[in-house]
This record gives C-alpha cells, sequence and structure tokens, in this order.
C-alpha cells in the first residue's frame, strides 16, 4: 500500500501505525499455532526450546514423539482417531441432510413463521454448550444411549445442524427459482428436480455446511465429556486429558497433525467459497 | 348490470379458489421440508432443555418417601416440639425405608438442608427395628437427641413441598432459613454471586478486546486489494478452523513458567529469572487465551460489512468539508455496526458459557460460571443445582440473543 506523495506527514504517520498495529494483531492471531511445531519435534522431553534447537542443530530435532504417539505403549490415540472419525462422519452427514432439507423449506417464499423457525432451529449455536452438554447428557441417560457412539452422534447431530442451515439458507438466497419452474413444466418431478437441478447449484454451501458439522463434530469436546464412556473416547477427550495432567509433548505431536489438518480443510473450504461465489455470480 | 364475471382455471375451480389451494400445497411442502430437523430438535433438545429446567426445581423424590412424615406435619406450626403422631408418621417411614433399603438418597437431602441429619438418620434407622410400639417421641429422642432439637424437624418439614427454588436461590448465595425467609449464605461460603459477576466482566472485557483488535484489521482485510487480503485472511481463518484445544495448548506452551513469554520477559530483563511471571492459572492466561481463541469470530462479521462499504462514501465525506476522523466518525462507523453488533454477540455469547479454555488455564482464580456446571455435574453430583445454574445461564444468554435480535437481526450472523 504505498501512498500518493501528496498525503500530509501526519497522515504517513499515522497510516504506518496503523499498518503496524495490524501487523501485530495478525501477528497475535497466528503465532501461538506456529510454536507447536517446532517444540513438536523437540528431542528432549521439555517443552522448552532446548539450546540444540535454537541452534538448528539436527540433533535437537526427533520424531520420537511422533513414534510415541502412533506406537506408544497403552496409547490412546488410535483408538480415540478412530472413533473420532467414525462420530465425525455420521454426524456429519445427519447434520447435512436434515439441515439442507429444513433449509430449502426455510427458504421457500411460502414458509410460514419464518423467522421463529430459523431461531428455533439456530438455537444450539446460541446456548452455551455446557447447557446443551448438561441437557443431552440428562436425555441421553433417559433414553439409555449415554456412553453410546449413537449417543454422542445425535449430539453433534443437534450442534452441528445450524451450521448447515445457516451456509445453505444463505447459498439459497442467491439462488434463482424460475429454474426449478421450467424443470417442473418441463415434467421433472419434485426429487428428480432437487438432486439434478438445486443440488447441483447450491452443493457449494452444502458441502461447506458439511465441513462446518465435521468440524463441529472432530473438535467437540464439552458435550463429549459428559456422553462419553471409556469406549467412546475421542482426539479432543484425550487432549483435554492430556493437557489436564501434564504438557507432553506427544500432545504436540497429535496438535501438529490437527493443524495440518485444519489447513486442508481451511483450504477446501476456501476454494468452495470462491466456487460458490463465481456460480452466484453467473446466476445474477 | 351483471355481476363480475368468475374466472375458472382448468380444473374447473373458480381462480381464487384454485389460487389458495396452490399456495396452500406450496405452504404444506415448505413446512413438510423443515418437518424433520425440527421434529428431531424438538425431541432431542428442547426437550431435554424442558427437562433440564424441570430438574431445577424438582423436589418429589424426597416427597415421595416420606409421604406419612409430611401428612403429619402439615397441622403443625412449627412452634414447640410436635407431638406422638408425627413421630409415629416418622417411624412408619423409617422402617418401611429401612425394610427396602432405600434411605441412603434421602440422608443426602436431608443433610443439604441441614448439616447433622446423615448422623441422625443412621443411628436413627440403625436402632429402628428395636423400637417399640407407642410412645415414639420418648424413643426418638432416646435414640438421638436431635429428634428433640426443634430446627431438625423444622428442617424436615421445609423439604415437604414437591417443588422448590431453593437452588436458584443457592445460585445466587441466598437460602431460606427454618422460617421460611429469604436470607443470606454466610460470608464465608458466598462463592457464586462472585462467579456471576466474573463471568460477566470476563466475557465483556473478552469482547471489549475483541473489537479493539478486529477492528483494524477488518478494516485492512476490507481495504486491501484482493490478492494481499487473501493471503492475509488465512492468519484468520486458520485459527477459526483449528481444534480448539490445539489453540489452548499452544497458550499453554506459550504462557507456562519456563515458555517462550517467560524467556522473553527474562530476557528483557523485565524480571529475574529465578523470579518469573505467572502468566498462566489465573484470570490473566484466561484473558489473552480467550480473546485470540474468540477474536476470528470478531473479525469475520465485522469483515463482511466494510466490504460492502463503498471507499467512495469516505471520499465524500473528506470533500465535503469533513477532517478524516470525522468522516469515519460521521461516515464509516455508523455503517459498520450492524458487524459490530453481530461480531460483539458472538463472541460475548460464546464467551459467558466457555468451558475449556478457563478450565485448563484459568486456574482457581479463573474458573467461570460454566466450571462451576461441570463441577456439579460430574463431581458433587448435585445435578439439581447444576441444572438450576445452567437455566439462569440460558435465560441471561436467550435475553442478549432476544435484544440483539430486536436491535441488529440475526440475519447478520456470518460464517466465513
Amino acid at each position: 500500500m504505498s501512498l500518493p506523495n501528496y498525503t500530509s506527514l501526519n497522515y504517513r504517520i499515522w497510516h504506518y501505525t496503523y499498518l503496524t498495529i495490524c501487523g501485530l494483531v495478525f501477528f497475535f492471531l497466528i503465532a501461538p499455532l506456529f510454536v507447536i511445531l517446532p517444540l513438536s519435534f523437540n528431542a528432549e522431553q521439555y517443552i522448552h526450546f532446548s539450546e540444540k534447537m535454537i541452534a538448528l542443530d539436527p540433533e535437537g530435532f526427533s520424531l520420537r514423539w511422533y513414534k510415541d504417539m502412533i506406537y506408544g505403549t497403552k496409547n490412546p490415540w488410535g483408538l480415540a482417531a478412530k472413533n473420532s472419525i467414525i462420530i465425525a462422519f455420521f454426524a456429519t452427514i445427519g447434520a447435512t441432510v436434515l439441515g439442507t432439507v429444513a433449509a430449502l423449506g426455510l427458504s421457500s417464499r411460502h414458509m410460514p413463521y419464518k423467522a421463529a423457525f430459523m431461531a428455533l432451529l439456530i438455537l444450539p449455536l446460541i446456548v452455551p454448550l455446557i447447557i446443551s452438554g448438561v441437557a443431552i447428557f440428562f436425555f441421553m441417560a433417559k433414553v439409555g444411549l449415554a456412553a453410546t457412539h449413537t449417543g454422542i452422534i445425535i449430539a453433534h447431530i443437534i450442534l452441528g445442524t445450524p451450521f448447515v442451515v445457516i451456509t445453505v439458507t444463505a447459498t439459497l438466497t442467491g439462488f434463482d427459482h424460475s429454474v426449478t419452474r421450467a424443470a417442473a413444466s418441463l415434467g421433472s418431478n419434485p426429487v428428480n428436480t432437487f438432486m439434478k437441478i438445486t443440488l447441483p447449484l447450491i452443493l457449494p454451501g452444502v458441502i461447506s455446511g458439511a465441513l462446518f458439522a465435521f468440524v463441529t463434530s472432530f473438535d467437540e469436546v464439552v458435550v463429549v465429556l459428559f456422553l462419553a464412556g471409556l469406549d467412546n473416547t475421542t482426539i479432543p477427550i484425550q487432549m483435554w486429558v492430556g493437557l489436564r495432567e501434564q504438557l507432553s509433548p506427544t500432545i504436540l505431536a497429535v496438535a501438529t497433525c490437527l493443524i495440518v489438518m485444519s489447513i486442508l480443510i481451511l483450504v477446501s473450504a476456501e476454494l468452495l467459497r470462491r466456487r460458490s461465489e463465481r456460480l452466484r455470480g453467473i446466476n445474477r | 348490470m351483471s355481476s363480475e364475471k368468475i374466472i375458472y382455471s382448468t380444473d374447473g375451480l373458480p381462480l381464487d379458489v384454485s389460487l389458495k389451494k396452490a399456495e396452500r400445497r406450496n405452504k404444506l411442502r415448505a413446512l413438510f421440508l423443515v418437518a424433520p430437523l425440527f421434529l428431531f430438535l424438538v425431541i432431542t433438545y428442547l426437550f431435554p432443555l424442558s427437562d433440564m429446567l424441570f430438574r431445577s426445581i424438582d423436589d418429589r423424590m424426597i416427597t415421595g418417601k416420606l409421604p406419612n412424615t409430611y401428612k403429619a406435619m402439615e397441622q403443625w406450626d412449627g412452634k414447640e416440639l410436635p407431638e406422638e403422631p408425627v413421630y409415629a408418621a416418622i417411624y412408619e417411614d423409617l422402617s418401611f425405608l429401612k425394610k427396602n433399603k432405600t434411605y441412603g438418597k434421602i440422608i443426602a437431602r436431608l443433610n443439604y438442608e441441614k448439616g447433622g441429619f446423615s448422623s441422625l438418620i443412621k443411628k436413627t434407622v440403625r436402632k429402628i427395628n428395636k423400637f417399640e410400639k407407642g410412645n415414639y417421641k420418648e424413643q426418638f429422642i432416646k435414640a438421638h437427641k436431635r429428634w428433640g432439637q426443634i430446627g431438625y424437624l423444622r428442617a424436615l418439614k421445609s423439604t415437604a413441598p414437591k417443588y422448590t427454588v431453593a437452588k436458584y436461590l443457592k445460585g445466587v448465595d441466598l437460602l431460606f432459613d427454618e422460617d421460611r425467609n429469604i436470607i443470606q449464605v454466610e460470608e464465608s461460603r458466598r462463592m457464586h454471586k462472585t462467579l456471576w459477576v466474573r463471568t460477566f466482566k470476563v466475557a465483556l472485557w473478552v469482547t471489549v478486546f475483541c473489537f479493539i483488535l478486529a477492528y483494524p484489521i477488518s478494516h485492512l482485510l476490507a481495504t486491501l486489494p484482493m490478492k494481499y487480503s487473501n493471503l492475509l485472511m488465512i492468519c484468520v481463518l486458520l485459527p477459526f478452523w483449528t481444534s480448539l484445544l490445539v489453540r489452548t495448548s499452544s497458550w499453554m506452551v506459550l504462557l507456562q513458567q519456563q515458555g517462550p513469554i517467560n524467556d522473553l520477559i527474562v530476557m528483557l530483563g523485565i524480571a529475574p529469572n529465578d523470579d518469573r511471571p505467572e502468566l498462566m492459572y489465573n484470570v490473566i492466561g484466561t484473558f489473552v487465551a480467550m480473546t485470540q481463541i474468540l477474536l476470528p469470530f470478531m473479525v469475520l462479521p465485522i469483515y463482511s460489512v466494510m466490504k460492502t462499504i463503498s471507499p467512495s462514501l469516505m471520499r465524500a465525506g473528506i470533500s465535503l468539508g469533513g477532517t478524516p476522523f470525522m468522516a469515519f466518525r460521521k461516515v464509516y462507523f455508523p455503517l459498520t455496526i450492524p458487524g459490530i453488533g453481530a461480531g460483539s454477540l458472538l463472541v460475548f455469547i460464546i464467551a459467558i458459557g466457555y468451558y475449556i479454555t478457563p478450565a485448563l488455564v484459568g486456574g482457581a482464580s479463573g474458573t467461570l460460571i460454566s466450571n462451576t456446571i461441570a463441577y456439579h455435574m460430574k463431581s458433587s453430583l448435585d445435578w439439581a443445582f447444576a441444572s438450576a445454574l445452567g437455566t439462569m445461564l440460558l435465560v441471561g444468554v436467550l435475553t442478549i440473543y432476544w435484544i440483539f435480535n430486536k436491535l441488529v437481526g440475526i440475519d447478520n450472523i456470518k460464517l466465513g
């Protein structure tokens, strides 16, 4: 951002101060994440930048914590990862299907009490997680689903649907309804119209909603803390347990893996967003 | 003159009837689409939430266990020790509970009402088989002298109603005394008010900090050319998509006593090496970590509003004679208020119910109300009290949400 040369000195000073402040804020946002990366390759047992690490001596670095994560004795991470993936997979499917269908209804011109329904459907997003956790725990205990995968999956569907509803209704605001009418006038039934016309057009919104639902489930710890038994431990639960006991380098190795995963998710979410913006641009 | 001609549609019905029919069908179709999620949430979410509300006032367990006692006590005014029939009723109930071995629960409940009930009931139950018929009052007092103290009998009577708001009173450090007056709890045990105030303060300050930090960078992101802003946007979105526990653990690494921030403080000579400041396990840690973690929730809504503001508006303001500051204050800032509102709501609501980060970096002085709820759910097992605190928090959050909805509208909540 270069300034035109007629700007006053005061303005220049102000401008560069502003850029510096922004730089510091960006640093504050992103730097903490990247402290973990080098420390997870630490050869020593302490979570501390050793002198060898600072001197970039190869001996200061090792993969031992990654080995410990995968092959360590009484290692909880394998089971946790498996559970996390199973739960997140089914919760994503459930939340996406329910949320997309509801968003279609909500976006309809003919939907009565639209605002009230919308407020109700995104309630799980507004209610603090701890309260959702308490309430869902009582319910699951009552119906005998506490400490089961099914119970946790249902809980995560509840928490994931608001994201799907929000992203899909947002996509549908720019949706040209004459294309579905055209399909209907050409003899297509509603299901067929949805599968062949509507869904491909709103797919970016659906997928980004699904990504939100997946991350919500994969990252969720508060509700699972109430619901999970020993067999349903997930990655966030294991991290929580580990962090409560002691900050160990193995946790940092796991954290690094999760950061890599979130980079992948971020990239796909960004690509989807751009594609959706492009598609909506064409519709207009 | 003839009346207006009725127009018929192709199916032979008058057009307006046909139109109404079609509209009703469309309405039903829309409702039919929303129905699955709606019903799902009613069963698995709204019903449990109301169940939680109900649990917080429900006191029927003990009412069901001591039916005769409460019935006999109805007439008793509580001024002097009750007469024989009351003791006879207590005998009837306790010996029945002893036979079924189900007196454990009432011990906990009564002991919560007044300390000392635990040993009183246990001792009495042990001796109750040897009681002879008649003259129960004397035998009870002989079994344990507390049966002769009016305070215990009053406390017993006060547990009679099926529903109670006692847990809500406890949530704000109040309680019923023996005469059902509402009084403050002893000073040494007043802790919940402090917790509410702290939770509110932390949420408010985190919101303010997030706003101060988010405003300039949102402006930069909204005004920079696309190719730069997309790159910088990663700095906002990467933390947003990263696991909460990863971000919390990174703060635990940074703030620990031998951590990089303390290293820096020692290096700069602010504190000596053997007296490193405690940055974690107190309110400071909670503040810093929560601000960084919730910052993206403030940036994204403000950014999406700022992007829609044309830069020519500021220029117009300046060309009409305003200073840049005036143009900002009178033109630009008011236009960004919907974004600020949405961001603040999100951050405040998330912060007020925050659990994980305060539990890990907060220590004792940094715990918030949600940590207390979790404690009563998992450790003290006072589920009714946890439910009461949860309901209070829920009412607070929903009120804020409702006010916000009136002022700004929920449509301003945007994600990414």
